[in-house]
């Protein structure tokens, strides 16, 4: 059976079911909007660990350890990890990782990674490669400032387009069969670079390559954004979400009140981070969060979620190399 | 697609500049009249600190090099203390060049990378990287002196 629809998007045959999802955030997470749909919250940024990187791999730990348990299935059941983070050659995730002793491949999509590893892991699953798959994402505040911009004690003004990197990670069990929420389709997304240069500006960048996925989600599918009760792009903030609003009216599809942006959806205003939530824990956090448990009581029926990923490094902005950004799409539906 | 690779390399830097365009209208301003406060108070405050400490030295008889030279010394501990106490970089968001410029700022510069990069040794962590912002200001701040210094020569 042909699976591949249009250009770039999937539908799955046997749609794998999300079986449980587990969250944890750091303390300023804590006191932001959704700490309602966290199972921990951390107390400090740090923990008992010795550094940001190894409380980074203690958070994803948690996470994959917790919805396995949740799941109510042992460890050896798990056929498949598939995770990320955004330090460099993942060192959060393969440190987090290495005690589950699960066969693991590691992902980078940067921020999109809960997407990413949400499709690859459906299309494992739909393929009949294995009966259960943990998807896991995580990000840290501190250790991401520390790689990509200054020490965490400089003094330094963050202008108003920054965006704050969440301190959290989420995972979730996909499994063949079961109940709950079901990965139905995919986009698979291209690079797309606008060509903007500045690194406070990933919602920015990223915002065509969320548009693109989006436009050809709905065409390849033969899609109206209105199929979907809500449709959430995973870090684009508050300026990229605007451009995002543009771009797609541009293509002739307007997103009326079903669009919000997951950075736009974790912090309190007063809470002073400028331009929204970013990093691979904030869609991990509103979807395996909030997300999951309003799939569960019915509050949404499908949703659309479009993670958005900045593909640069500290070594390619200082070589004046432009930002490219990637997004890709993961249809749920109950 | 099946637009043509050359098309498609000249429709770029079209998007490029169309996109820059559409990015510039929503592109936030800094709150202007809130940072220029800020750090005009922050700066403000620092100075009169260090201007006090060196009325409060003067009174103890030392010379003005040498009461200058003791002000600063004062101050870079300042600087340091705030910074690992934690404190510095809460003041900087605020206040930006009103904290970076004094010379409470260069410490905060040093000491901010030497805190971060502990963790990664003695050698490697805090010696290597202990001036990576400080080190291009040392750097050019000398070629500056060294060529401001060889004008003054020659014109005399």
């Amino acid at each position: 059976m042909d699976k591949k629809r249009g250009e770039q998007s999937i539908v799955f045959g046997n749609p794998p079911v999300i079986t449980s999802t587990a969250v944890i955030g750091g303390p300023m997470e804590g006191s932001g909007l959704l700490s309602a749909y966290f199972d921990k919250v951390m107390e400090d940024n740090i923990g008992d660990q010795s550094s940001w990187e190894k409380s980074e791999s203690y958070m994803l730990e948690w996470v994959i350890t917790t919805a396995i348990q949740k799941a109510k299935i042992a460890p050896p059941e798990i056929d498949y990890i598939l995770a990320g983070d955004l330090l460099n050659q993942l060192m959060a995730t393969h440190f987090a990782v290495r005690s589950v002793g699960r066969p693991f491949l590691g992902l980078y999509g940067a921020c999109s990674t809960m997407a990413q590893s949400l499709l690859v892991g459906a299309m494992i699953l739909d393929g009949g490669f294995g009966k259960n798959i943990v998807a896991a994402v995580s990000s840290h505040h501190d250790a991401a400032e520390r790689q990509y911009r200054y020490p965490t004690e400089l003094g330094v003004q963050r202008p108003q387009l920054a965006q704050w990197t969440v301190t959290g990670a989420g995972a979730a069990v996909l499994a063949a069969t079961g109940d709950g929420p079901k990965v139905t389709a995919a986009t698979i997304g291209k690079i797309v670079d606008p060509g903007l240069q500045d690194p406070n500006a990933m919602g920015p960048a990223m915002a065509p390559a969320a548009a693109d996925t989006m436009w050809r989600h709905f065409k390849d599918l033969n899609r109206q954004p209105s199929y979907y009760d809500m449709i959430y792009s995973g870090d684009l903030g508050t300026i990229g979400k605007t451009l995002l609003i543009q771009l797609l009216e541009e293509k002739g599809i307007p997103l009326s009140g079903n669009y919000e942006d997951c950075g736009c959806m974790i912090y309190q205003a007063e809470q002073d981070v400028h331009a929204g939530a970013s990093g691979c824990a904030s869609s991990a956090l509103v979807l395996c969060g909030q997300l999951y448990k309003l799939l569960l009581t019915g509050q949404l029926r499908r949703i659309l979620l479009v993670g958005t990923g900045s593909l640069h490094s500290t070594t390619s902005y200082q070589q004046k190399e432009t930002i490219p950004g990637i997004a890709h799409a993961v249809a749920i539906e109950v | 697609m099946s637009t043509s690779s050359g098309s498609g390399s000249e429709n770029k830097p079209n998007f490029t500049w169309q996109y820059q365009t559409k990015f510039d209208k929503v592109k936030p301003k800094p709150p202007l009249v809130k940072n220029l406060l800020w750090a005009f108070m922050v700066g403000g405050l620092i100075c009169t600190i260090g201007q006090a400490i060196q009325n409060f030295v003067v009174e103890f008889g030392f010379g003005k090099q040498e009461a200058s030279a003791l002000t600063a010394a004062a101050m870079i501990f300042l600087g340091a203390l705030f910074t690992g106490l934690g404190v510095y970089d809460e003041l900087g968001k605020r206040a930006g060049a009103g904290s970076i410029v004094p010379i409470t700022g260069f410490a905060n510069s040093i000491v901010a990378p030497a805190m971060e990069f502990k963790r990664e040794g003695y050698v490697f962590g805090i010696g290597a990287k202990m001036f990576v912002i400080a080190g291009p200001v040392i750097v050019y701040g000398t070629v500056t002196a060294v060529v401001v210094g060889f004008i003054y020569w020659m014109l005399h």
